[in-house]
This record gives structure tokens, C-alpha cells and sequence, in this order.
């Protein structure tokens, strides 16, 4: 099935297009990587997906609602995480959790539940009660990530999730992303290749709005007769490296 | 159940913040405090008379909810807190109601502790009390409607700088400082074409149960507040807009 499917997706801001007739299609459960040099579409092209932007003309529909006509819906199934970490500070861990639970429908004692496990599974149930804002910045981003996942969305968007985490802290939150490999759809942007390449069945390079490759990281470094998928990636970008 | 959820979060943000206390009820209080010590020492002023100056704390004190809840919608938007929550199902009067509804029990806490602090230094405790904390509530919905807008048009430092030019023209046209019938002229018609003046003389009027004097004060404050929350509502939607 399906999960997104983006048709003629585009977004101009005055004279430049930011997203270029974008047509891409995701299947559920997959986690698909969207990656780009900086300014390429990728966080417009999920601005759009989460209906925070209007696309300038086209459309996209999401396990089966459209972006335009039925945002509403889109939105009860969908759950983002943002570049910046977004979290109440002056909450504590499991309120800003509980928070979020409760806006996508969950009752008091639901969200509590939902909250106690998520912690759980980001390692997150010893600082339960300590304000957002005392966390470390990996530690916020973690919550922020679990922020997302709360809700058990049925696609999730994460912008950049692992920016700032140290290795570790990466490592785990891959693992936490494996574990949800299949039972829902993510859609991944990041500038870290490894980490698109070990984590993603398929990715998408995006080069000034446009979707340049389409594919596995095997496929996309076949396509370049690479060898790493760096390299892969760098001619598909059209970038150019200067000595 | 959103917006309960929502507006729960508004209030611990603002409440758990030390200097929002400080400044919604502790600067006020030492104010009304101040002069109260001071009229029992010094020759009685009209102006700093108990029964009219308490009125006017009320309504300094609630320029401070404008600091405040612009400051944290500017910040969630800033942080792309908001940014997370536009792509909620959490609706557009979601979000003005649960970031405006939790301020109004503030501003009523404010002003039920200025009045019981009055009558310490002499205010009489009477019905009118009761219904001047009634009067004051659209002049607390004026000064949401002012965080409101300033958050959805400024950034959380931006909001700082303006609050400070805001909350001199505030209280000094509220006539709080100044009697400004002794003023005269065109900066007391100035200070009767905005609202805040008219906030006090509609708290004073009711304090002194004048209950005719109190509607076209109240009017005036209603008329602003209906404004600006318009133009807010407008400036927030636009933002949600991207």
C-alpha cells in the first residue's frame, strides 16, 4: 500500500522554486531518507507533507488524504519532528510526552501509559520528572524524537533527527528507528550518509527541487559506479569538492 | 480535550517561570504597598488615594500577562515548538483559546491580591469590590489580545524591547502616575483615544459604585480589546499559513 504519494508537488516563494514538480511515492512501513545539499527542498518538501505549507500547485495524498482537500485527516495521522528541538521547556520530560498524547487524542490515564513506555524506549524514564530545559541538548533532541513517536503515527517525519546527538546517542535512536522499521512509515532528511545508508530501504536526493535519483544505496552507488555511497551521492547532488 | 491539554501547558509555562510572579504580582504589590505606606506619612494626593490607585495597579500589572504570553508564543515559535503543533490536530481556536483562557484566572488572582491588600491600608471591603474584579476582566482580555498579537508579529527578544516602550505608554495614559484632568490638553485627549485610561476610570467608577459612569469607559476598553484580538487572530493565522 501506499503511504505518499506526492503529485506535481510544488512550491515557489516569489521567484524561486523551492520544490520543482516533485513525484515520489513511499510504501508503507518503509523508511524512506529524503537527502540534498543544504537548500535543495528537503525540510519545504516536509513542510509541505505535514500541511505546514501550501504547495504553490500540485498535491499529495497521505494514506489516502490529500494535503488540500482533507488536511485535517493528514494531520490525525501524521507526527513530525523539527530540525530545531521543539520541546516545552518548563515542562517536565513526561509532561511534555503526556502533552503531546493528549493533543493526538489519548485520554489522561491513556497518555500516562503511552508516556511510561516511550520513555522507556528512549531511555528517557530517569529524568521523568526533570524540567525539559535542565536536559542536554542530545538528551532534548531525544525527547523531541520520542515526541513524535508518541502518538504512534502512522507516517513520521523526522527533520534531521540525529543532528547533534553525539555517537552514541545516534546509535540508540538508529536502533529505536529499526525497531519501527515496518510497523510505520518515516521519512527521514539528514545530512549524515551513513546514517541514510545504514537505516533507509530506499532514498531520494533532491538537487534544487528536483528529485535527481531515486533508489537503494546499492542501487543509487550502481547508477554512479561508485564505490561509497558518499561519492554516490556527491555526483548525484552535483557537487563539487574543492581542494 | 486538546485545548485543555493545551491551555494546562500554557499555564505552567508562564506559572513555573519565577519572573513572571515577580512581575505579574510582586512589582505591583510593592507599588500599591509603597504608596500606601507613603499616603499614611505624606499630605493626602487624589491621584495615589487607595480607592484610585488600586485600580490602576490592577491594570499595570496586567501589561505584564502582554509580556509574558507574547514572549512564550514568540519563543514556541521561534524553537519550532509551534511548528510541531501546527502539524497537530490541534485546530486555530485551539490555539488562541488555550493560549489567552489560562491568563484570564491570573489576572483575576492579580486583582483579587491588590484589593485584598487595599484593605489593609483602608479600602472599604464592600459589594463593589467584587464588581470591579468583573470590570477589570475586559481589560484583561485587552492585554492578552496584546501578547497574543506581539507574539505572532515579533520574535521573544523583539517582544521584550516593544514591551518596554508598550508598558510606559500603558501606564502612563492610564492615568495611574498622573491625574490627567490636571494634564489637560491634547495629551489627556491622546490618552482618552487609547484604552488604558479608560480600563481605571471604569475599575475607579465601579469601585465607587457610579455604575453609569462605568459602561462608556467599558466600551472603549471592549471596543480595543474586540479590535486587537482581531487583528491577533488574523496576525496567528497568517503565521499558521507558513
Amino acid at each position: 500500500m501506499t503511504a505518499i504519494q506526492t503529485i506535481d508537488l510544488t512550491k515557489k516563494f516569489k521567484k524561486r522554486t523551492a520544490v520543482d514538480s516533485l513525484n515520489l511515492s513511499v510504501e508503507k512501513g518503509e523508511l524512506f531518507a529524503l537527502l540534498g545539499l543544504n537548500g535543495a527542498g528537503k525540510t519545504t518538501t516536509i513542510k509541505m507533507l505535514c500541511c505546514l505549507l501550501s504547495p504553490t500547485s500540485g498535491d499529495a495524498v497521505l494514506m489516502g488524504d490529500s494535503i488540500l482537500r482533507q488536511p485535517a485527516a493528514v494531520k490525525q495521522k501524521i507526527n513530525s519532528s523539527p530540525q530545531e528541538t521543539a520541546v516545552a521547556p518548563n515542562l517536565s520530560v513526561k509532561e511534555n510526552l503526556e502533552l503531546i498524547a493528549r493533543i493526538y487524542g489519548s485520554n489522561r490515564s491513556q497518555a500516562r501509559s503511552k508516556a511510561d513506555e516511550t520513555m522507556q524506549s528512549f531511555g528517557l524514564s530517569d529524568r521523568s520528572k526533570d524540567k525539559a530545559k535542565t536536559l542536554s541538548g542530545g538528551l532534548q533532541r531525544r525527547l523531541s524524537i520520542a515526541m513524535a513517536l508518541i502518538s504512534n503515527p502512522e507516517i513520521a517525519f523526522l527533520d534531521e533527527p540525529t543532528l547533534g546527538l553525539d555517537v552514541v546517542a545516534r546509535r540508540e535512536l538508529w536502533n529505536v528507528m529499526k525497531g519501527l522499521k515496518g510497523k510505520i512509515t518515516m521519512v527521514l532528511t539528514t545530512h549524515y550518509l551513513e546514517e541514510a545508508e545504514a537505516l533507509s530501504d530506499r532514498i531520494g536526493i533532491l538537487h534544487e527541487g528536483r528529485l535527481k535519483a531515486l533508489g537503494t544505496a546499492e542501487q543509487l552507488k550502481q547508477e554512479t559506479g561508485k564505490t561509497s555511497f558518499e561519492e554516490a551521492f556527491l555526483a548525484l547532488a552535483e557537487a563539487e569538492v574543492q581542494a | 480535550m486538546r485545548l485543555s491539554a493545551f491551555a494546562s501547558r500554557t499555564s505552567k509555562e508562564i506559572l513555573r517561570d519565577p519572573l513572571s510572579i515577580v512581575f505579574c504580582i510582586g512589582l505591583p504589590l510593592f507599588l500599591l504597598i509603597l504608596v500606601g505606606v507613603l499616603n499614611q506619612r505624606l499630605p493626602y494626593v487624589e491621584n495615589f488615594a487607595i480607592k484610585n490607585f488600586t485600580p490602576g495597579t490592577a491594570i499595570f500589572s496586567f501589561s505584564f500577562l502582554t509580556l509574558f504570553s507574547g514572549m512564550l508564543i514568540a519563543r514556541d515559535r521561534t524553537t519550532s515548538y509551534l511548528a510541531r503543533l501546527f502539524a497537530s490536530p490541534l485546530t486555530g481556536s485551539d490555539y488562541i483559546l488555550g493560549y489567552s483562557l489560562p491568563l484570564l484566572p491570573l489576572a483575576l488572582l492579580q486583582s483579587a491580591v491588590f484589593f485584598i491588600t487595599a484593605f489593609f491600608f483602608g479600602l472599604p471591603v464592600t459589594v463593589y469590590v467584587l464588581v470591579t474584579l468583573l470590570v477589570l476582566i475586559p481589560a484583561a482580555v485587552l492585554f492578552i489580545g496584546f501578547g497574543l498579537l506581539f507574539g505572532s508579529i515579533f520574535t521573544d527578544k523583539q517582544v521584550g524591547g516593544f514591551f518596554a516602550i508598550f508598558v510606559y505608554i500603558a501606564s502612563f495614559f492610564s492615568g495611574m502616575w498622573l491625574d490627567l484632568n490636571m494634564i489637560g490638553g491634547t495629551l489627556k485627549t491622546f490618552a482618552y483615544a487609547l484604552p488604558f485610561a479608560h480600563a481605571v476610570d471604569a475599575a475607579k467608577a465601579a469601585l465607587s459604585g457610579e455604575y453609569p459612569s462605568i459602561f462608556p469607559h467599558l466600551l472603549w476598553v471592549i471596543g480595543y480589546a474586540v479590535i486587537v484580538f482581531i487583528i491577533a487572530v488574523w496576525a496567528f493565522r497568517k503565521r499558521m499559513k507558513g
